[in-house]
């Protein structure tokens, strides 16, 4: 059994939470205060998941570059990893907000979109 | 030189100034829009994380995003806008406000006045830090600028000074994009910014975090090659003994921010802690034409309050220039214990209702925030990352109204 020590972000309060784990099953949460905070530390201690912001590079355009997001959380263990695909991807200018520059991203059903239009 | 005439003349178009035109178009007044830059968004166009708009589009944006969606709002309005113009100065009398832009010359004879100029960031020079003046010291909003709005990669290793959000945002995009963060530094016990931060930019990467501690030297002569970091006793005094050099060819400071007020501080009063003009519930100052709305009032957390006030100073404006806003007796809010920001600074007896914001010096548990002993609200853990709202209905500021003054304070309990 292994124990994860957790700041519950879900509200300002802040609860520290104990979660206590059986390889990749939780046994008990501690320390909340409220119903949200069990739930953040289920998905927490198991795969803490994060959307993740960066920037494509922009090719003939004004702009260098344009800024994407992930339009889902993915795991935040393959930040490293989409870091490194996403230093491999352009797109040619003009770019629209919203377009999909890659699909299911890193096989993680997220698309990596834009989030603004670059000229 | 002809003046154009106009209801409402908005000054700056991020989040507030965009809102504020959009809704005082609705009104049915003539609106110009002046922007300094070439485009309209303001800050929101280079804070690339999501965290905006859960309020006011029940959705999370990132900033550009948030900004596209009012611009938006702002297209469908009859608002006019006018980019690369920069106010050279706002004349009371009249009011007349002289603006620059590629074009030329312009003044404009406005009825109202929405300033939503934005803040600015408290830069090095006001830090007093010694040391040698080499390059590859920048605010975290110019770092910010340089790598998600430009493209550049402003450092290789960088100290940042200060855990405010933005200074915690930018230690993850920084280390994101391949720049080394050697440490964040907070001169406060407890973090500036809110434990969402702390656990998402900082924990998610390993970046450390020290409290009370703060730079003591910067060195390098052409390019910074590194800070002394030192720790600081309950008064920021730097305990001797304690300095440690680290290595880094780039400071990044986050050390707050001040609101704009250049050309309209000759005429209207300033709240000396907000350091924005003090204005009633309606945003306006006290030059009755001058509307303020957003972070040049006073520094508030999130756009979507921003935005949101920006409404309510066009729509206030709109009335204004109609000759339909009528106000009421002026009633003084007074700070009272543990309340440093505090917007507004007059309740307008006149008003249907009122929303009050304010924040805490130091993060407090189990307290009571009372307003003249007419409205109250228990707050669990109160936090000066996070500014506290309080609603004030119709019946609560009648009352609040007969008095000379109310006050507001945060007391334990």
């Amino acid at each position: 059994m292994t124990e994860v020590k957790l700041v519950c972000v879900s509200c300002p309060v802040g609860c520290e939470l104990t979660v206590v784990l059986e390889g990749k099953e939780v046994v008990s949460v501690t320390g909340n205060r409220c119903p949200r905070g069990e739930e953040y530390a289920r998905a927490e201690a198991v795969e803490p998941m994060r959307v993740l912001m960066t920037l494509v590079r922009v090719e003939d355009g004004r702009d260098r570059v344009v800024s994407v997001k992930t339009d889902r959380p993915i795991p935040l263990r393959l930040f490293p990893q989409a870091m490194d695909r996403v230093r491999e991807l352009s797109v040619k200018a003009p770019v629209r907000i919203g377009t999909v520059i890659e699909k299911d991203f890193l096989s993680t059903d997220a698309n990596l979109v834009t989030t603004r239009t670059a000229h | 030189m002809r003046a154009y005439k106009v209801d409402v003349l908005v000054i700056g178009a991020g989040a507030a100034g965009m809102a504020a035109a959009a809704a005082a178009a609705r009104a049915r007044a003539s609106v110009v829009l002046l922007e300094r830059g070439e485009r309209l968004g303001g800050v929101l166009e280079q804070c690339i994380h999501p965290g905006f708009g859960l309020h006011r589009y029940r959705e999370e944006l990132t900033g550009p995003e948030f900004a596209h969606r009012l611009r938006g709002e702002l297209e469908a309005s009859d608002a006019d806008v006018l980019t690369e113009a920069t106010v050279l100065d706002i004349h009371p009398d009249g009011p007349k406000v002289v603006v620059i832009s590629p074009k030329g010359l312009k003044v404009f004879r406005p009825k109202a006045v929405v300033w939503a100029a934005g803040a600015r960031e408290r830069p090095f020079g006001a830090l007093r830090i010694p040391g040698t003046r080499p390059a590859g010291i920048f605010t975290a909003g110019l770092a910010q600028r340089l790598l998600d709005l430009e493209g550049l990669r402003p450092a290789r290793r960088a100290v940042i000074l200060g855990s405010g959000d933005i200074g915690l945002i930018m230690a993850r995009r920084l280390h994101l994009e391949g720049v080394e963060v050697a440490a964040v530094l907070e001169i406060q016990p407890f973090p500036g910014g809110l434990t969402r931060n702390v656990v998402q930019c900082l924990q998610d990467f390993g970046i450390p975090l020290f409290l009370s501690h703060t730079v003591a030297e910067v060195h390098g002569r052409k390019r910074l090659t590194g800070i002394t970091a030192v720790r600081v006793d309950e008064l920021w005094h730097p305990i001797p003994g304690t300095g440690r050099y680290i290595e880094a060819d780039a400071l990044i400071l986050s050390v707050g921010l001040i609101p704009e007020v250049r050309p309209v501080e000759g005429f209207v009063a300033l709240d000396p802690v907000n350091r924005g003009p003090r204005v009633n519930g309606w945003l306006q100052t006290e030059a009755p034409w001058l509307f303020a709305a957003g972070n040049c009032v006073a520094v508030f957390d999130l756009v979507d309050t921003v935005a949101e006030l920006g409404e309510r100073a066009g729509t206030a404006a709109a009335r204004y220039a109609r000759g339909e806003l009528s106000r009421g007796r002026r009633v003084s809010l007074v700070r009272g214990e543990n309340v440093v920001s505090l917007v507004p600074s007059y309740l307008d007896g006149a008003a249907e209702g009122a929303r009050v914001y304010l924040r805490v010096p130091r993060p407090m548990e189990g307290v009571t925030v009372d307003l003249g002993g007419v409205v109250r609200r228990k707050i669990r853990v109160a936090r000066p990352a996070e500014m506290i709202e309080l609603s004030v209905n119709g019946d609560a500021l009648a009352e609040l109204s007969r008095r000379p003054e109310v006050t507001v304070e945060v007391r334990p309990g």
